[in-house]
């Protein structure tokens, strides 16, 4: 199924606001290529050498103020245009005014996932972010604060909003107000190792209702499943939760992604890979068949071990 | 493989300038090998104002950093007496170049010396190095550079000082000149460092 | 006595070889970077390769990512230093002093030094392959692109010595390029023949001089950030150290400061070329050589104040913005006034279609399409979107490859009969010109569309089902195609060194000094110093009726 990511495609104010202004300079810079090709196309067809011109050079001109006079004066009208409508774009998008009721998310970037933490609302979750639509109104845009762990990446959904990069010891901001309900793809778009590729994002833009059922089911406690005791066991006791966190648990690992709710999430590996109990299986065993190079160890366990490991997981709801 | 001036028929216009004389090469050269050098400076300058204030922890410029007046008035009095230097060469007074040539070395190891003695100060008594904080590792980069292009000056100061004694210098006032040049860099790069560091970083 | 003077002038290989490695003349220097550069084209065009096989197709596994992160690391690094820079001294060593009526450069042993420091580092940072072993990321070639990023770099992230090999190699040929820049500028502005005032030297003379006194300036900020690097992993220096309250925005900062100007440094010499070159197969001068002059200027000067348009996504503020939105657009103003001159130049003129003038040609459409996406990008909202994604992938090849590659592919042509007594075949050169125009459009034309559809650059493999998959095949297939028609271009050649008609003093009926000599020239350019009245010597000769001397 082919679901593009086509910025020309908006569907947020920012990113539509982006396409307005690029409509004026795609107009722009088309009108001058016609121009100048025009020009270029007809100077070689009307001026190309003839036998007939074998034994005489053509007039020397050497210049002509006027002439470089005009085609100085008309570019730098250009400019000065194209800049103003830069500019106002600009200060519209980045300066805009955070509004009560805008739901804030931190974002934090890893090597080679994204942490989603909605400070206001108690939710910690990874890799695929849940924000409400948002009726233009009643705005309520989603605010993003966007920092990173280790290295440079950038948050990129091309059809609500242009990229931001998240750099260490830095803060960014960023801003999106979804017009319609729907899932968004994305990725990180700044070089941060060997499996950018794959730090894949997804968006779920829900309605009010749909929005609040999640928050509130993110922001319970983890499902306990009786029948999963014997992974939790193994989970809890090998190097697990030294970098994952299930809430309530004494899992508090920081390092890698929550995994409180981790059923609630289409895909693992930020992306990589369906979230289903086989591939569960194969991320556990050997990360590197998914995602070579992520940061992962493959947990030797046993086959029943793993097993258990993995009824743990997908009890996670 | 004829060449040009063979097939002109000289006329008024193609006859030879009367004087065409273009600035000396090697004064070009230096000249931009100075501005290339003043680039990487300014670099280095602007990452130490930069993190002026940002370190995290450790000792700040004005806990341990002392005004080098003595040092600096020695590197700057050799910018002096290497022009003294230049003009007794051009006038083929080469006693008294040398001994002008001399000073100025002495003034620059003095400089070099007086360097190294704040580094131990600093690294002994204060536990300053290039790892401790941002301002350690701004400062060693910055003043260390301005030391390194010293030693490879006072290096060439003394090369010229041997072909000189052993008589391999004879009217080479040129390629002193041009030597000088270089070395009155290195002092107007220490003016700027020594305002930047001591004065505005403190 | 016929057979006594034959031996004496046999000479051995090693001779030879002794003599090559040890030569200070011009030419020779100027033709060893261009052959040197010639190697790193192949093997950095064999990286471009690899890079498109493995993306063929999404989720292929052609080469693993560690492989791939390294494959765009060196095509990039390779390219830009060891690749452009190289050839283009190259060609500026070669030229400069014959057309300015010189015996060679102002400093000889210098221009040497500075050719084999390049060479050398280039040869190092290849070591990298083989220059370690062990734990991932210990010790192969570099991997954190060719900007290498803050704190990717850091010993934390970027263990082993990779990028050691990356910073010490550019480091090396960064001070080799300074040696070619002062070089280059003292011999132009101390060595010029008598009556060749600086408005009488021809405009590669000028622009030569332009992009030198850039590289000046525009080199050293990227040598200072490598030495704080080397601090950074060498000595525990937190110039970039994150996690000590450095900034990875003050890398971006002195790279870009760097990055720009290069990107100048590097056209410049190829507007230098189409500015000799669509001369003289208009049979007409150059449309406004002091504007020409003028506007090299202030692109060079302009270039120093927008390099944060590289960096238009990493949080900078809105005024910050605006100010570099509007001083890249700004040099789109003289950037274009050249190619209105160029145009001038046609205008009214008797154009010839050797290949030469095909390769200038493509030049001038595919440098105005290059620009105009780049003034695109200037206007910064829009580039938020654009930026990091495969549309700038395009746009910079485009630049680099469209504009600059084709402008070397002319300057070949054009001088090659001068370095070797041969023309080039007109035959394979159009084969050779279709092919590449061919290939180069389906490449780099399709391959803005992706970034258009939100596929970020540097990534080894993609997602099928977002619209990616035949546009990459696409911009692939174009990729074979040019490197076919790089093989034709290699192989004209080395053919006509040895098939090629005999091209003589002057074959395109040129009017510069260079033509004045014979093909090759004599080992001391000139058995006189000439005496130049305008800035066309030779057409005054040979049309002592209506001498330029008269006008300019």
């Amino acid at each position: 199924m082919t679901q593009l990511l086509n910025i020309f495609a908006p569907e947020s104010t920012p990113a539509r606001a982006i396409v307005d202004l690029s409509t004026l300079v795609l107009s722009v810079t088309a009108v001058i290529f016609v121009v100048v090709a025009g020009l270029l196309v007809y100077a070689i067809v009307k001026f190309r050498a003839t036998p007939a011109d074998a034994d005489r050079e053509p007039a020397q001109v050497y210049g002509s103020t006027q002439i470089e006079l005009a085609w100085t004066i008309v570019p730098i009208l250009i400019v000065i245009v194209l800049f103003a409508a830069t500019a106002r774009v600009i200060h519209a998008i980045q300066d805009a005014p955070q509004p009560p009721g805008a739901v804030e998310v931190t974002v934090i970037g890893h090597q080679f996932w994204w942490e989603y933490r909605y400070p206001a609302l108690g939710v910690v979750t990874a890799n695929e972010l849940h924000i409400p639509v948002s009726d233009p109104s009643r705005p309520r845009p989603t605010f993003l604060t966007l920092l990173s762990a280790d290295t440079d990446h950038s948050f990129w959904i091309p059809q609500l909003a242009g990229k931001t990069d998240l750099i260490p010891n830095r803060v960014n901001r960023l801003w999106m107000d979804p017009h319609r309900p729907g899932i968004f793809l994305g990725q990180c778009a700044q070089y941060c190792g060997t499996q950018h590729a794959k730090m894949l994002q997804r968006v779920s833009v829900e309605t009010p209702d749909e929005f609040d059922a999640w928050v509130r089911s993110q922001q319970q406690p983890a499902n306990e499943d009786l029948s999963a005791t014997a992974g939790r066991r193994i989970f809890e006791t090998t190097a697990c939760i030294n970098c994952h966190t299930v809430r309530a648990t004494v899992a508090n690992g920081r390092f890698g992604p929550d995994l409180t709710h981790l059923m609630s999430r289409a895909t693992i590996a930020s992306g990589a890979a369906e979230n289903t109990p086989e591939n569960l299986r194969v991320w556990l065993r050997d990360p590197d068949a998914i995602k070579p190079g992520s940061l992962m160890p493959a947990m030797r366990v046993s086959d029943a071990e793993l097993d258990a490991l993995v009824r743990y997981m997908t009890s996670l709801r | 493989m004829s060449a040009i001036a063979v097939e002109i028929e000289p006329t008024r216009a193609t006859a030879a300038p009367a004087a065409w004389t273009l600035p000396d090469r090697g004064v070009v050269g230096m000249a931009s090998f100075i501005i290339a050098e003043s680039a990487i400076f300014t670099i280095f300058v602007v990452a130490y104002l930069f993190y002026l204030g940002k370190s995290a922890s450790g000792p700040t410029p004005r806990d341990v950093l002392e005004v080098p007046i003595f040092y600096t008035i020695c590197l700057l009095s050799s910018s002096v007496t290497i022009h003294l230097a230049g003009q007794r060469l051009r006038r083929n007074q080469s006693k008294p170049f040398l001994a002008l040539w001399l000073i100025t070395i002495a003034l620059g190891a003095t400089f070099l010396f007086g360097t190294a003695q704040e580094w131990r100060r600093l690294i002994y008594e204060h536990g300053l190095t290039i790892s401790t904080n941002l301002f350690g590792t701004t400062y060693y980069s910055l003043v260390g550079l301005h030391a390194f292009h010293v030693t490879l000056g006072l290096l060439m100061l003394t090369i010229v000082w041997w072909l000189s004694v052993t008589g391999s210098l004879r009217r080479q006032s040129q390629r002193v000149e041009v030597l000088s040049l270089y070395w009155h860099f290195v002092d107007v790069v220490w003016v700027v460092v020594f305002t930047v560091v001591y004065v505005i970083g403190r | 006595m016929a057979i006594h003077g034959a031996t004496i002038d046999a000479r051995t290989w090693g001779e030879t070889l002794h003599e090559w490695v040890t030569t200070v003349d011009h030419k020779r220097i100027g033709l060893l970077y261009i052959l040197f550069a010639l190697l790193f084209l192949v093997i950095a065009g064999v990286e471009a390769l690899v890079i498109r096989i493995q993306l063929m197709y999404p989720h292929n596994d052609f080469v693993s990512p560690q492989v791939f992160n390294r494959m765009f690391t060196m095509h990039g690094t390779t390219m830009i230093f060891f690749f452009a820079m190289p050839i283009l001294f190259g060609f500026g060593n070669y030229l400069v002093p014959l057309m300015i009526g010189a015996r060679d450069m102002a400093f000889p042993r210098l221009n040497a030094f500075s050719f084999w420091l390049s060479a050398l580092s280039g040869f190092l940072l290849y070591f990298s392959f083989l220059g370690g072993s062990g734990l991932y990321g210990a010790g192969s070639a570099p991997d954190a692109g060719w900007w290498a990023y803050a704190p990717l770099t850091a010993r934390a992230f970027s263990p082993g010595s990779s990028t050691d090999y990356w910073t010490i190699a550019v480091l090396v040929s960064g001070f080799g390029s300074i040696g070619t820049a002062v070089n280059l500028i003292a011999t132009i502005l101390c060595m010029r023949c008598p009556g060749m005032t600086l408005g009488r030297m021809p405009l590669l003379a000028w622009l030569y001089l332009t992009m030198s006194g850039l590289a000046l300036i525009g080199i050293t900020p990227l040598s200072a950030a490598q030495l704080m690097l080397l601090v950074d992993r060498y000595l525990g220096g937190h110039f970039f150290d994150t996690q000590a309250g450095g900034s990875a925005t003050l890398w971006m900062h002195f790279f870009w400061i760097f990055g720009h100007p290069e990107v100048y440094i590097l056209v410049i010499p190829a507007f230098a070329f189409m500015s000799e070159i669509i001369p003289v197969f208009s049979r007409k001068p150059i449309f406004g050589y002091p504007v020409m002059v003028a506007a090299t200027v202030c692109i060079a000067f302009v270039s120093m104040s927008v390099w944060a348009h590289h960096m238009f996504t990493i949080g900078m503020n809105s005024y910050a913005n605006s100010f570099f939105a509007i001083t890249t657009m700004a040099v789109g103003v003289p950037t274009g006034i050249k190619i209105f001159n160029w145009l001038g130049t046609m205008w009214g003129g008797r154009i010839q279609f050797k290949t030469p003038m095909l390769f200038s040609i493509a030049f001038l459409f595919q440098f105005l399409i290059a620009g105009l996406t780049g003034i695109i990008q200037a206007a910064v909202p829009f580039d938020w979107q654009l930026s990091l994604s495969y549309f700038v992938v395009a746009h910079f090849h485009y630049v680099i490859v469209g504009g600059i590659l084709f402008a070397i592919f002319a300057a070949f042509y054009y001088w090659y009969p001068k370095v070797s007594g041969r023309l080039m075949s007109e035959r394979l050169g159009q084969i050779h010109f279709w092919l590449f125009v061919l290939g180069f459009h389906l490449t780099f034309d399709v391959m803005h569309v992706p970034g258009l559809l939100g596929m970020p650059r540097r990534i080894y493999t993609y997602e099928p089902g977002r619209g990616w998959d035949t546009l990459n095949l696409l911009v692939s297939i174009g990729a074979f195609i040019q490197a076919v028609g790089l093989l034709v271009f290699v192989a004209n050649l080395i053919l006509s060194y040895w098939k090629g008609d005999k091209a003589g003093k002057d074959p395109w009926d040129a009017w510069t000094l260079e033509w004045s000599v014979s093909s090759p020239p004599p080992a001391y350019n000139f058995a006189t110093i000439p005496t130049v009245a305008s800035r066309r010597p030779l057409w005054d000769l040979k049309h002592p009726e209506d001498p330029d001397s008269r006008y300019e």
